[in-house]
């Protein structure tokens, strides 16, 4: 079953161009489920099935876009609703990138949502520099798309945790500044890595590694998601090529590193210092919207941090209840009433198990999407500030450009030799100061896009994690059901 | 904040304990101000004794404590359990909240603040319908004893119509107490040091030490377990304020349900297990008292042996030695005898409490978890109806099978 729908309505020119600026951003008040996405709905459960869908919707060129959503709503044992969201822009023509071939019209909705870059975590290698962060991470990544820019439909590469980092920074240097939203990789921590390192085969040490690992292949999906950064030949190498050069200056405490950190400080002061005069109000509301969003995930970050925390005393406290239960069986006599309360204590012991289960979906869901978000949230604001520091980049010209004007107006009635070098620096600046109109032009356009595509994903993202954190739930409640229901004749059975 | 809470309550009387209809009591309701509860003590009789069939009379916590403490200290009734007292009422964790919620009033919003007050309400509420339900249990274990229903002090406490503060123990008898309560804990050693004759008694000697310890490490631990849980459902207090206001604006969907599903689950987990742990550790505790008691009759007997012996020896005194020894041998006897009743008895009730708690706390489990499956299912469904909706706004021509 299948129903057709239209990514979006149409505007007056029957175009339908991402690059709106009058792009109205009527999800806002919304509700997180319902974007102003409309699907078509396909209940069927495979993806193949929505695979050859997409086929004949080629067909209809009138028709934008095709979404594709499996919302399957069986209603078996295990519930099953997985949320695909493919991407929806076969014509998203972008920039840089060349006009995509109607080739790619068949393949896939995109690469987006059958690039999985799938991290199993299989074993540590413990490696003699201290320095670097090693750990072995494979990453599959079964792509079923042609898409020429990948050589095989599914590469396997083990990288290393600098490695990601030095990805990260070849990413940020190239396109951060011209205003693209580059996902930020996760953080090193000297303390978890320590512990690791030392060899300690603990739960927290396991923990921390699985969070990284989780954490990297977010970071990935992320970033492999945004069709310019996709393009990159450096994400490619990335996720393809068996040997990496090894990424020097990713070290906290190298130079590189120490110069980092300087030049974020610098640019905090700056950020301070700078006002500019907003020409365009949308600019501002955002910038407005985003530090609120900022502030609200922090909070919702912060309540969900106690969540887990207090699910895992939970199942600790449910734990040491469980053992308890079982001693007061022990010395009870009488034998009916020994045995359920040794059931009981049965029954505890697995509650402690789905209490554990959930406080980890509690996390990884919940918890990891929020702290990536906010992270995110980073980047928004420093693709903000880069766009103000263009513009006082141009102002700056524009002051010089007419100071040299000025000057050139003296010197033409006093020295006349002179007029020739002030002329042609005249020149290089108005060429300086075209240049830096254009480039504010391109990064207030990029920003608008960038921003779109942000918040179109952060729906569909949150929307996905949503349902996978419902559906955790329901596991939850179907196994307390289970287990209760067992124990229940036990109960009656005392006489 | 200041609560006064007037609870009405329209219980029905729990069947096991009010098995003698010619005595019914119940508290149909109780008042709380400030931490004082009063609670108004209903008699339904056919008995003569009484002046009226049906009556009301107020009592406070301290009247209760009073009951009992005559009870346990009328030589009488030394071969019976006398009913563990009900505990004080206790606020402190409410208290703490309503703390807590005065001082970060400043920092919430309104709707945050609303809901917080609400659970506070809530937990007041528990608080409160649990120390009704544990002092109306203390009196209607006496009504329904054969030996303890007929207590002429048991009578006062249900009819006497004024305030009862001035029968009550004044400040040397209270010391008196306490001395006692201090002798006894030592003569615990006396109860396990004893040599037992009666085989009987010997297993319910070691049965009760044993269960004793371990239902009092149980009882913390259950407390322990239901205050995570009610951890748990309070964050998801803050979550679902924060997710209902911009810029996430998510309707009565997701985070309200558990929630609510949570705190009740801790709630019934309390009431069904917890409670139900902490009273028969206390009612354990007086049976302990009682085998104390008989312990405490038998030394005294084989000192009046002792005694006779001695007396015998020096030819002195004999009559009275012999006499003691009678005494004491009859006491010893009717302590046995009524105790080992008691105790038979005991188990029972025991069993039967537990068996009623463990199923109702089973069904309540299975009942919290399907309605929490109930919601997920109709969020997903809300949501999946929604976005069809949308999907067939801009249907085509084709037909949806």
């Amino acid at each position: 079953v299948c129903v057709w729908g239209q990514a979006e309505p149409l505007n007056s020119n029957g175009q339908n161009s991402l690059l709106e600026e009058e792009e109205e951003e009527e999800e806002e008040g919304e509700d997180l489920f319902t974007g102003s996405l409309s699907v078509p709905l396909v209940l069927s459960l495979s993806r193949s099935l929505s695979l050859s869908l997409s086929l004949s919707l080629s067909l209809f060129p009138s028709v934008s876009l095709s979404l594709s959503l499996s919302l399957s709503l069986s209603l078996k044992a295990t519930e099953e609703v997985s949320l695909d969201s493919p991407e929806r822009d076969v014509l998203l023509s972008d920039g840089p990138s060349p006009v995509t071939p109607p080739a790619s019209l068949i393949s896939p909705h995109l690469p987006h949502n059958h690039l999985y870059t799938h991290c199993s975590f299989d074993e540590m290698e413990e490696e003699d520099t201290p320095d670097l962060f090693d750990i072995s991470i494979l990453v599959s990544d079964p792509e079923k798309t042609s898409m020429s820019l990948f050589k095989s439909p599914q590469a396997t590469v083990r990288r290393r945790f600098s490695d990601f980092l030095g990805l990260h920074g070849k990413l940020a240097t190239r396109y951060l500044h011209v205003g693209y939203l580059v996902p930020p990789a996760p953080e090193k921590s000297i303390v978890g890595m320590t512990k690791v390192k030392v060899g300690k085969d603990d739960s927290s040490s396991n923990e921390f590694v699985e969070k990284r690992r989780a954490a990297l292949e977010r970071y990935l999906m992320r970033t492999a998601k945004h069709p310019v950064l996709l393009k990159d030949p450096d994400l490619l190498t990335f996720l393809e090529c068996s040997e990496l050069p090894r990424a020097l200056s990713t070290q906290a405490l190298s130079g590189a590193g120490i110069l980092r950190m300087v030049n974020k400080a610098a640019d905090a002061v700056n950020k301070m210092t700078i006002k500019m005069t907003e020409s365009d109000t949308w600019f501002e509301e955002k910038q407005q919207k985003f530090e609120n969003l900022d502030i609200q995930l922090r909070k919702l970050h912060c309540s969900l941090d106690s969540l887990v925390c207090h699910r895992k005393e939970l199942s600790v406290n449910t734990a040491l209840f469980a053992k308890s239960a079982a001693m007061l069986g022990n010395s009870e006599d009488h034998t009916a009433l020994s045995r359920a309360l040794s059931q009981l204590a049965e029954v505890e012991e697995k509650v402690e198990q789905l209490h554990q289960d959930q406080a980890g979906a509690d996390f990884y869901l919940l918890a990891e999407l929020l702290a990536d978000y906010i992270r995110l949230i980073g980047s928004v604001k420093g693709v903000f500030d880069q766009r103000v520091r263009l513009w006082q980049r141009l102002q700056d010209s524009l002051l010089l450009l007419q100071k040299k004007r000025d000057a050139e107006a003296k010197l033409h009635a006093n020295k006349p030799e002179k007029l020739q070098q002030a002329r042609d620096d005249i020149r290089e600046l108005e060429g300086k100061v075209q240049q830096g109109e254009r480039d504010f032009e391109q990064i207030s356009k990029t920003i608008r896009k960038e921003l779109f595509r942000f918040e179109k994903e952060r729906v569909t993202d949150f929307k996905e994690v949503i349902i996978k954190y419902l559906e955790s739930l329901v596991q939850t409640q179907q196994q307390l059901i289970k287990y209760w229901e067992a124990f229940l004749p036990e109960a009656k059975a005392i006489s | 904040v200041y609560f006064t809470i007037t609870l009405s309550l329209t219980r029905s009387v729990s069947v096991d304990l009010n098995n003698d209809t010619a005595l019914i009591i119940d508290i149909p309701d109780a008042l709380c101000e400030r931490d004082k509860v009063k609670f108004t003590v209903h008699t339904k009789t056919t008995l003569s004794s009484f002046q009226k069939p049906d009556f009301s009379v107020p009592r406070q916590h301290e009247d209760f404590i009073w009951l009992h403490d005559t009870l346990v200290e009328t030589e009488e009734y030394a071969g019976l359990i006398i009913p563990p007292a009900p505990p004080k009422p206790d606020f402190e964790s409410p208290r703490e909240k309503m703390h807590k919620l005065g001082e970060g009033e400043a920092t919430m919003t309104k709707e945050e603040y609303t809901k917080m007050k609400q659970e506070l309400e809530a937990e007041y509420l528990a608080v409160f319908k649990k120390t009704v339900q544990v002092h109306e249990v203390f009196l209607q274990r006496l009504s329904s004893h054969p030996i303890l229903s007929k207590d002429r002090n048991f009578h006062i406490f249900l009819e006497y119509d004024q305030d009862l503060t001035v029968r009550r123990k004044n400040a040397k008898e209270m010391f008196g107490g306490f001395f006692k309560n201090m002798v006894k804990t030592a003569d615990e050693v006396i109860i396990s040091g004893i040599k037992e004759v009666d085989d009987f008694f010997e297993q319910e000697k070691t049965f009760l030490l044993d269960y004793y310890s371990k239902i009092k490490d149980s009882t913390i631990k259950a407390e322990k377990m239901t205050r995570s849980h009610k951890n748990v459902a309070d964050d998801y207090i803050h979550i679902s304020a924060t997710l209902s206001n911009p810029p996430f604006n998510t309707g009565p969907v997701w985070c309200r349900f558990p929630q609510k599903v949570e705190g009740r689950v801790a709630s019934d987990q309390e009431l069904k297990l917890t409670e139900l742990l902490r009273y028969y550790m206390r009612d354990i505790q007086a049976a302990k008292d009682l085998l104390y008691r008989r312990a405490r009759a038998l030394a005294d007997y084989e000192n009046s042996n002792k005694a006779l012996d001695k007396a015998r020896l020096k030819s002195r005194d004999i009559p009275q030695a012999e006499e003691q020894q009678q005494l004491c041998l009859q006491k010893f006897d009717k302590l046995s005898e009524s105790g080992k009743r008691e105790l038979t008895s005991f188990k029972g009730r025991r069993v039967v409490a537990f068996r009623k708690n463990l199923i109702e706390m089973a069904e309540l489990e299975i009942k919290h978890a399907k309605v929490m499956l109930t919601m997920i299912y109709r969020c997903l469904f809300d949501n999946a109806y929604a976005i069809m909706k949308l999907a067939l706004n801009v249907v085509t021509s084709r037909p949806f099978p």
